[in-house]
């Protein structure tokens, strides 16, 4: 074992995972966090903390962490490169090993002119690869970046992203390769709704044997209104919502319901992908759908290791 | 060149207007070529002045001059004397030139009549991109001759991150995805395999994050010392 965490024996005992996501809030209470973890505890196998996500200040993704580890929860700190030089970055997971946390997820971040401090300066002292790099460097060899000794253990366990359908997509698999290369144990995607063209994106990680050397973690997003489908077909990057998954959200009587329909299906064919090795849901404000979702997908119990 | 916008005339009112003796003082290289700071530029502005001063009922005497460069000292060497008997000098020359001119012109104040911006180039006429970041650590052999310091929003070694879409970057539609022309570009000179190695962390210390910089070519250093 690597880290030891509960995700880490999830994965490696070879049954499907499932993970969660919770953004902390914009402000000082504990509450928010703790409810949500409380409320998808039972349902998943670690929870992701989101780091500053979209560059809009929230309670710090380690903070969130902790406060889920003390109600019993496996966190995944998220950590972007966005707002941390390497002094600081090593700093933090040296006091997030200490704290109990052991999952790390390395991302770039949504740049900050997307947020509400849109006239900071970004870091970006060095890119989410060489943050996988960076950690596998503090876990297996003890050492901090400069060479120096780190003095105690250094278990974690590492994730990284991957957006498959995000340009040059046939470049995507070979940036895969380079986040396997560099130390990543996980990959949790952007989400998945064009199931068909994902099936086509997993060939080519087959080919390149890289399901072999990574747990790849799909995303799945529930999607809650028609404009939330639409917004997401136009305007995020890296997303791709094909057009009848749009039509079956006009055409529902029930949007949600229909969401939690296509989000179902979409589970459905992911598990029967032997490459896939769990779901990442990230139900952005509408977490209370999680647990039902978990549910009729057959996906309960979760295994108790 | 280096790249400016001459700073709102409003700002560069507020700078200057307790001053009686005002002397723009352009650029003739770089800021000229982009209408920000040039000859004409000091003298239009100048003539701005002049009218607000008017305006406002303030008795003002503005001057205009241009030099080919404010960051040579033979340049502006020969116009010191006349540009000491002002009372205060609004430079459009670029950063560098309003630093250089304040660090040899005493105790008159110089102030910034441009924003400078960044090391570009000019693709169409009145359009200038920015191109290089001066990292003082070149990397374009590895990366097609597209610098992902200066053009990549994230300054990425190993990109592009999921936030490229169709080739332009997440930041907005009208700026490219310097990483997606990266690809492009090597597997168009047949080097995409570079890409696949792991550009390691950079030495930032080269760029301004060092502290400031300088270049001493000893050779040169010491004849002009000899002579």
């Amino acid at each position: 074992m690597k880290s030891g965490s509960n995700l880490e024996k999830v994965l490696e005992g070879g049954h499907f995972a499932v993970t969660a996501e919770v953004g902390p809030s914009k402000g000082t209470s504990a509450k928010v966090v703790q409810r949500k973890g409380e409320l998808l505890k039972t349902y998943c196998d670690a929870m992701n903390v989101t780091d500053n996500q979209t560059a809009i200040v929230r309670m710090s993704s380690w903070s969130g962490c902790i406060l889920l580890r003390e109600i019993g929860i496996d966190p995944v700190m998220q950590m972007v490169v966005r707002d941390r030089n390497r002094i600081a970055i090593q700093s933090d997971i040296l006091g997030a090993v200490a704290l109990g946390i052991r999952n790390v997820l390395c991302l770039s971040g949504d740049h900050q002119r997307f947020g509400n401090h849109p006239t900071t300066k970004g870091v970006y002292d060095i890119d989410s690869i060489q943050l996988v790099q960076t950690l596998k460097k503090m876990r297996d060899e003890k050492k901090f970046i400069c060479g120096e000794d780190i003095s105690g253990e250094v278990p974690l366990y590492i994730g990284a992203v991957e957006t498959p359908f995000a340009d040059p997509i046939e470049y995507r698999v070979k940036r895969l390769a380079k986040k396997v290369k560099a130390g990543a144990d996980f990959i949790q995607t952007q989400a998945v709704f064009d199931v068909a063209k994902f099936i086509k994106w997993m060939e080519i990680v087959r080919d390149e044997g890289l399901d072999k050397q990574v747990h790849i973690l799909a995303g799945v997003i529930p999607i809650k209104s028609v404009g939330m489908a639409r917004y997401m077909r136009d305007n995020v990057s890296g997303i791709s919502v094909p057009d009848d998954i749009v039509t079956r959200m006009e055409e529902a009587k029930v949007a949600k319901d229909e969401g939690v329909k296509i989000a179902l299906e979409i589970i459905e064919q992911l598990k029967e992908m032997n490459s896939i090795h769990g779901i990442h849901i990230m139900a952005v404000a509408w977490e209370d759908i999680v647990p039902v979702i978990v549910e009729r997908a057959g996906l309960l119990p979760r295994p108790i290791l | 060149m280096i790249v400016g916008e001459q700073k709102p005339f409003e700002e560069i009112w507020e700078m200057i207007k307790g001053f009686r003796k005002v002397l723009v003082f352009g650029c003739n290289t770089c800021v000229a070529i982009c209408h920000a700071g040039g000859g004409k530029e000091a003298e239009i502005l100048a003539s701005l002045i002049r009218m607000k001063a008017v305006q406002e009922g303030i008795g003002m005497e503005v001057k205009h001059a241009a030099i080919e460069r404010h960051c040579e000292p033979e340049f502006f060497d020969p116009m010191m004397e006349d540009v000491k008997t002002n009372d205060v000098v609004l430079s459009t020359a670029c950063g560098v030139g309003v630093n250089f001119l304040a660090e040899r012109i005493g105790d008159i104040p110089v102030f910034p009549g441009i924003n400078t911006q960044f090391f570009g180039a000019v693709p169409k006429a009145g359009i200038f991109v920015e191109l290089c970041a001066g990292c003082g650590d070149c990397i374009l052999h590895l990366t097609g001759g597209i610098c992902p310091v200066a053009r990549c929003a994230k300054s990425l070694m190993n990109g592009p991150c999921g936030g490229t879409n169709k080739g332009k970057c997440e930041i907005s539609r009208d700026v490219d995805c310097a990483w997606y022309l990266i690809v492009e570009r090597m597997k168009k000179l047949g080097t995409i395999e570079k890409l696949y190695e792991i550009q390691p962390l950079r030495n930032w210390s080269t760029a301004t994050y060092g502290g400031p910089r300088r270049v001493i070519l000893e050779h040169i250093k010491d004849i002009e010392e000899q002579l």
